[in-house]
């Protein structure tokens, strides 16, 4: 039909006359433009294209495949059906592994969810040195985590460490950190929260600033005093984003690991998380690449249902 | 528009009036919560960078005695300096400047590009193309590890092996979904009458691109750039995988390596390291914290 062939309004090039054309019909010339307009748009796109294909589809086909495989590098490839997921089962690390991902990623949300909204709600009662509070918060997530980690191990030192130190000032009971399978996983916790919080506080500065003030205003016209206005108005207009962070984070802290890997390393099974496993499997102690890819698939399964939710959530957010 | 919305911000009433602020009792109250939590910022989040940077600049007796203070005793600059020389901190450093200006311009070069043909050129499929590549924003890291290390190390239908060497990080950093996404919405901003107008000066594709479109995205490009910059300073994990030879890793491997090795680093040396790779992040936020804490709160709950 003519009018496919149409070039649209969001053409760079405007039509040209028809008289340009001659008197014959403009039906080739248009689809030759339109050919030709195409496969310049797919040369812009081609790096992209092929980069995304290359690191992200093909290697999700490759990852989904290669956990029916056995796989070490040197041998060639070789099919073993669910072989993998069969020995993940039997391994007690991979329940230890798990067992230790869901006790972080929960410590994680109690501190890492719940301080930065407090100390949201704090800050932005606050009407000074804004920008100081601002900029104190995020800092650490500036840091390269090697280094926040690594810090904090000095903090950490049960000998002479900062942490120790203070607390022996203050005639307090001292403690081994993470060198104590009792206070290793909530030490790391400590860690990662102390680095990432900054993030969380300010999406909800951003989002506690856009709740109207008239709503505040009428629950006070109301007689609602503060922690009525907090539970009743504060609350439910940040119920999306907090929502939304609670899914971002289940999603990142299932993921973690540089506090465990370089804390703790592998010999502390306590500590032991998915992702850890992932990499003690696939390039540190069993180099079997099969078998950190069931594992991989296995935690990606997980947490495509929080993706899946998110992506609902925010899609009906934008719309409403 | 920074300086309008801060104007209606502190104009703007939370859950506490002005009113209510004004009684004396009250008052007294809201200065004692401000010092408080001033000293608790200060101390939980300045101290322990301070403590990092002047830690290094005593002598490792001075150092094994550990009584906090916040004045080194005398100040020592051999520890940064033997950091920088003998711990070959300089060699890691420049690695990371390197991996990080190229995978940038890298990075920019092909994210702008697919941005432009998908939203000002339009091709048929662009749309399933788009969301193919939106798709991968939920792929967890996690998910490809594995594979995409396979990938690198013998790159399909080329056999190349990318291992060691820059472009095992400057290629996956290109596939950047939220990069093309941000862009995308920029540039459908930009009305279409203006480049038509160019088009009809005699302007190419490209020439609209680079003349046109680009000069106007100048703010979103700088946060698009900020954050592939952060992004790949921080990073751990890949480069941990597919930078194995200690002469090519970046200074985060590098760190990681040597506080694992069995040659005992003086700890002055190690944090002087760790305070090195440390400054270049604290100095682009105390530059750029505007762009940066703008674009954390926009790309976190929209993209």
């Amino acid at each position: 039909m003519a009018t496919s062939l149409a070039p649209r309004r969001s053409d760079v090039r405007p039509p040209l006359p028809a008289t340009a054309h001659g008197p014959g019909p403009g039906r080739w010339p248009h689809l030759r433009r339109r050919l030709t307009d195409n496969a310049l748009a797919y040369g812009f796109l081609a790096a992209g294209i092929l980069s995304f294909a290359y690191f992200s589809w093909y290697p999700l086909v490759r990852g989904i495949t290669l956990s029916f495989q056995r796989d070490n590098l040197i041998t060639d490839p070789q099919w073993i059906g669910l072989g993998n997921y069969r020995t993940l089962l039997a391994d007690p690390l991979f329940w230890t592994a798990w067992k230790n991902t869901a006790e972080f990623t929960g410590l994680a949300l109690l501190f890492g969810y719940a301080v930065p909204f407090v100390i949201a709600v704090l800050l932005n009662e606050l009407r000074h040195f804004k920008a100081y509070f601002r900029i104190a918060v995020y800092l650490p997530v500036m840091l390269p985590p090697i280094v926040s980690v690594m810090l904090w191990q000095y903090f950490y030192d049960p000998g002479q460490g900062l942490f120790n130190t203070l607390l022996h000032g203050a005639h307090l009971p001292t403690s081994q950190w993470v060198q104590s399978p009792h206070t290793a996983m909530i030490s790391l916790v400590l860690v990662s929260t102390w680095a990432n919080m900054g993030g969380a506080t300010l999406m909800y500065l951003a989002a506690l600033q856009s709740i109207p003030g008239e709503l505040y205003e009428a629950a006070e016209l109301d007689g609602a005093g503060m922690w009525a206005r907090l539970r009743h108005v504060t609350v439910p207009q940040m119920r999306f984003v907090m929502l939304v962070l609670l899914l971002l984070q289940i999603i990142s802290t299932m993921q973690v690991f540089i506090e465990p890997f370089q804390m703790t390393g592998f010999t502390n099974t306590s500590t032991i998380t998915v992702m850890t496993l992932v990499y003690r499997y696939a390039f540190a102690v069993n180099n079997d690449f099969g078998l950190a890819a069931a594992m991989s698939v296995l935690l990606f399964a997980v947490l495509a249902v929080f993706a899946a939710v998110y992506l609902r959530l925010t899609r009906d957010g934008e719309k409403g | 528009m920074s300086k309008a919305t801060t104007a209606a911000d502190s104009a703007q009433r939370s859950l506490i009036s002005a009113k209510e602020l004004a009684r004396p009792r009250n008052r007294r109250l809201y200065y004692a919560i401000l010092t408080l939590t001033v000293i608790a910022f200060a101390a939980a989040f300045l101290y322990p960078l301070w403590w990092m940077a002047s830690s290094a600049l005593e002598t490792p007796r001075q150092f094994a005695e550990q009584t906090p203070t916040l004045l080194p005793k005398s100040v020592h600059l051999s520890a940064y300096k033997d950091a920088w020389t003998q711990m070959d901190i300089a060699h890691f450093f420049l690695n990371t400047v390197y991996y990080a200006a190229g995978g940038w311009a890298i990075q920019m070069a092909v994210d702008v590009c697919a941005a432009y043909a998908l939203s000002k050129l339009r091709p048929v499929f662009g749309n399933i193309v788009f969301a193919g590549m939106l798709a991968s924003l939920m792929l967890p890291a996690a998910a490809l590890l594995v594979p995409a290390y396979l990938t690198v190390n013998d790159l399909p239908l080329f056999h190349v092996n990318l291992v060691n060497t820059p472009w095992a990080l400057w290629l996956p950093g290109a596939a950047n979904a939220f990069n093309i996404y941000v862009l995308r919405r920029f540039f459908d901003q930009i009305p279409t009458d203006i480049l038509d107008a160019a088009a009809i000066d005699g302007a190419s594709r490209l020439q609209v691109l680079l003349r046109v479109v680009l000069p106007l995205s100048r703010p979103v490009l700088a946060v698009v750039s900020i954050f592939s910059v952060v992004g790949m300073w921080k990073d751990f994990l890949w480069p941990l995988l597919v930078l194995q030879d200690p002469d090519r890793q970046t200074l985060s491997v590098a760190l990681h390596r040597l506080s694992t090795s069995t040659t005992q680093v003086p700890p002055t040396e190690m944090i002087a390291g760790l305070t090195i790779a440390a400054v270049p992040m604290v100095v682009l936020f105390l530059f750029f914290q505007r762009h940066i804490i703008g674009g954390l709160s926009a790309g976190a709950l929209k993209g």
